[in-house]
């Protein structure tokens, strides 16, 4: 172990700072309220760009073989056709095309059918990189997987944290976590970019990166809770989350790096996914600060030993007195 | 202060050393490890068809279909037992989803049901424990009895028509050569196909897609389809048949076939000697051969008919008796068509129609540059990580990106061991779990510092941080663990690949972070000097 150098890293946080989050905890709840509220609306008025996952059809990614690729002559070439709304755009280099086929009437055989079709027309000038179809039967088990799989990830989670934190903790992670899932929906929606399954698996990825936040700062309020039995609850909050600040902060950064590495490096195919992701590592840390930690103080704690002959009124008062 | 015997040194040594030889395969390619010596493990993780390109397709089982033909085979079954065998007169027909009995002499009740429950099979399973029968039969009111398929005798059905399906499936696949295709069931009435290194995916939906029940039929020559359309119903045991030739509209064939496909021994395609079209020459086995030579020397003047998938494939004039027991098949054919159906004869009929339901393909080329990006991107986060936290942690920060390499290595190491598939989003899972392997080390550092600045000495500061930081990388791995099973409980597809790998992660971050990282600790603290001045490198 000689070898290696002893020095020390570069310490960037300055430690004893109290930034006083929890002053701003009703600014940051109604901000929350709104974006929920947006993204909720976002949802059912303007709705979600599904993939070919969940809304059946086909989607076909073609590359051209000589020089850059003639959107305008296949977009021509593709209406004639008559297969109703078909998407054609660049993707990824000016070489590649992804061509979007709405789900045909006419069950399962009729997707066929229609692939066939479009990849007669696009002939041979182009080749094929990928093509999905999707049938009506599994486009609607997969909306329903889907969804499923986010629900049961919330559930887990939330008998996880119930075990092993009181009830307060659990919901304000449960919260939280609808908060990160509903805002994420909603960034989709506003943008329309495409949803489709990787993105669920990403969704669950944003669950379990903001709960894993959440615990951490959670493991820290009920270490406090202990050692100062005295502290009003929204000071030992404050406290709680200045302690694990730091860590919040490198964690998040070099999560941050990894995926914004992947996002600019890891292909067309997961760019996406890889931007749901980057967008719930920050959303992730800002709801474990500002939403899971602050509930707990609305829907206040029982202290343990706060019933003791030390200081038990002002302190169960301190806690269960809140306003809500 | 925390200490390591050396029996538990040598253990971690030991299991690393291991991951390092497992996972080793990989960052080689398939032709070098081959000419490793036998000692050395080889073993691959296979790519997924995402990364190596190939077809992916998802087929559906026609269970209204094999509801129907059940129906029909349970018609038939009663009719044999009761009229044929038993001499009970009586009328047999389906009704809706049963078959319906009615005794000419009700009083006969009795004795029908003793025979009809011949027909019945017992489902009972030791395992379950449960009983019960494929079908119900039950007696109505004036010599009516009810047949009626079960849940569980429908399901023991689709079970036998799946593992049928997909011997068929295997047969003509290995036709088209080598690649390691696979071919399983999925849920109750889905069959997926993978093909590795299959792009162009046209031919192999036309081998598998069609059932290809081959038979052959005698014409009627004394009635024309128009006059028996006509008439509106055709005579008892004829049946019109649609034509596959362009031309002809169609043919009234007798129901019940000469010969079935089933009698087949060998099918090949060729070519016609006189006017050069594809066609497809057969053999019958003896049975087979038999019948059908019985048939043609009764015949010879008259056309017979080649039914396939219930349409007619041509309707050729028998000039001799085909006593040889071998044929031809002409018809409206390409070379392709005629190859795929010489294959599909030869390899049987499928028990079910098959329809494309989910289809995904990725070409070889998508593939590579997938593989190239991966590596792009997982080498730049990977050493964007390690400079962040040398940064941030010094010493103790190189400590961490020693764990973090034993964490990539481990968990390859481990999808190396259960043979699962890598897949694109399943490197993505691999490069988050690096980020997430680092959050153990940030919690346990950060907690260093804080015992530090309590004024706690180097050595205990360094316990301390790596005693209490442990409870909360538990509780965070043990969520996000939660989260990753739930995804490859119910994931499909790319999700399920994610899930592997964020779960093979997670597993391994503990081995790799806490306990490689703090042996590391407690081999640096011995090396140093004991002194009370002795400075954490963090």
């Amino acid at each position: 172990m000689r070898f290696i150098p002893n020095f020390k890293g570069f310490d960037f946080f300055p430690h004893d700072l109290r930034l006083p989050f929890m002053r701003y905890r009703d600014l940051a709840m109604a901000f929350s309220i709104i974006a929920m509220a947006v993204s909720l609306g976002l949802f059912f008025v303007k709705g979600l760009n599904y993939g070919v996952d969940f809304k059946g059809g086909s989607m076909i990614e073609v590359q051209s073989k000589s020089g850059p690729a003639d959107i305008s002559a296949l977009r021509e070439q593709l209406n004639r056709i008559g297969l109703g709304g078909v998407q054609i755009q660049s993707f990824g280099s000016p070489t590649d095309v992804l061509i979007r086929i709405e789900e045909q009437p006419g069950g399962e055989a009729a997707q066929q059918v229609a692939l066939k079709k479009v990849l007669d027309t696009i002939g041979d000038s182009y080749a094929q990189r990928r093509t999905e179809v999707v049938g009506p039967a599994v486009s609607s088990e997969l909306r329903v997987t889907g969804m499923l799989a986010v629900a049961a990830g919330l559930l887990a989670i939330t008998i996880y944290v119930w075990f092993r934190f009181e009830w307060q903790f659990a919901a304000g992670v449960i919260v939280s976590l609808l908060h990160d899932v509903l805002v994420t929906v909603g960034l989709f929606s506003l943008f329309q970019f495409e949803f489709d399954l990787s993105i669920v698996a990403a969704l669950l990825t944003i669950l379990g990166y903001s709960v894993n936040d959440s615990v951490v700062v959670s493991d820290r309020i009920r270490e406090n809770l202990r050692k100062y039995k005295r502290m009003e609850i929204s000071e030992l909050l404050n406290l709680s989350i200045n302690e694990t600040l730091s860590r919040t902060i490198l964690t998040g950064v070099t999560g941050v790096a990894v995926l914004l590495s992947l996002y600019i490096f890891g292909g067309e195919v997961i760019r996406n996914f890889n931007f749901a992701m980057l967008f719930g590592v920050l959303i992730g840390t800002y709801s474990s600060i500002f939403i899971a930690a602050p509930m707990i103080s609305y829907f206040g704690v029982v202290r343990e030993g706060a019933a003791s002959e030390d200081k038990p009124k002002s302190a169960k008062a301190a806690t269960t007195r809140k306003p809500a | 202060m925390f200490y390591f015997s050396r029996w538990k040194i040598l253990a971690i040594v030991v299991t690393v050393l291991a991951g390092v030889l497992i996972s080793l395969p990989n960052l080689f390619s398939a032709s070098t490890v081959a000419g490793w010596p036998s000692w050395l493990p080889r073993h691959q993780m296979p790519l997924g068809l995402d990364l190596q390109g190939g077809a992916h397709l998802l087929f559906g089982m026609d269970s209204d279909e094999l509801r129907k033909e059940w129906l029909d085979s349970l018609r038939d079954d009663a009719r044999k037992t009761l009229v044929n065998d038993a001499k009970i007169p009586a009328s047999v027909a389906v009704r809706g989803s049963s078959v319906v009995v009615r005794l000419t002499r009700p009083e006969q009740a009795e004795a029908a049901m003793r025979e009809l429950r011949k027909i019945q099979t017992s489902l009972g399973s030791a395992l379950t424990g449960t009983t019960g029968s494929d079908v119900e039969i039950v007696q109505g009111d004036g010599g009516t009895i009810t047949i009626t398929p079960t849940a569980a005798g429908f399901q023991q059905r689709q079970t036998n028509a799946a593992s049928a399906a997909i011997e068929t499936i295997n047969r003509r696949i290995n036709q088209l050569g080598t690649a390691e295709s696979t071919v399983v069931r999925q849920g109750r009435d889905r069959i997926l196909v993978q093909y590795p290194g299959l792009q162009d995916t046209t031919y192999l939906k036309e081998l598998i897609g069609k059932t290809a029940v081959l038979s052959f039929h005698e014409v009627n020559t004394s009635l024309t389809v128009d006059d028996v359309r006509q008439q509106g119903r055709p005579p008892a045991g004829w049946r019109i048949y649609p034509s596959d030739e362009p031309g002809e509209a169609a043919y009234l064939l007798k129901d019940s076939p000469v010969v079935r496909g089933d009698e087949l021994v060998d099918s090949q395609p060729g070519f016609d000697q006189q006017t050069n079209q594809p066609i497809i020459t057969f053999r019958f086995n003896q049975q087979g051969a038999r019948k059908f030579g019985r048939f043609t020397q009764e015949n010879v003047g008259r056309p017979f008919a080649i039914v396939l998938d219930g349409k007619v494939l041509s309707a050729p004039v028998i000039q001799t008796a085909i006593l040889g027991g071998t044929g031809q098949i002409s018809g409206n054919f390409t070379v392709d068509s005629a190859n795929a159906l010489a294959v599909q004869l030869r390899s049987g009929a499928l028990p079910v129609k098959l329809t494309v339901v989910e289809e995904r393909t990725v070409g070889a080329s998508l593939g590579s540059d997938s593989i190239a990006a991966a590596k792009m991107a997982g080498l730049i986060g990977g050493l964007a990580t390690m400079v962040l936290t040398i940064f941030a942690y010094g010493t103790f920060g190189i400590f961490a990106c020693v764990g973090l390499l034993v964490h990539l290595i481990m968990t390859v190491a481990l999808m190396t061991l259960v043979g699962s598939t890598l897949t694109l989003p399943g490197i993505a899972g691999l490069v988050l779990g690096v980020a997430m392997a680092v959050d153990a080390n940030v919690l346990i550092y950060e907690r260093i510092r804080e015992e530090v600045r309590n004024g706690k000495p180097a050595i205990s500061a360094i316990d301390a941080g790596f005693n209490r930081a442990f409870i909360t990388i538990a509780d965070s791995q043990l969520t996000t663990l939660s989260c990753a099973l739930v995804m490859f409980w119910l994931g499909a597809g790319p999700i399920r690949g994610f899930a592997v790998t964020l779960t093979f992660g997670i597993l391994t971050s503990i081995f790799a972070s806490v306990t490689v990282v703090r042996l590391l600790a407690w081999l640096w603290a011995r090396s140093q000097p004991q002194s009370r001045s002795l400075v954490v490198p963090v």
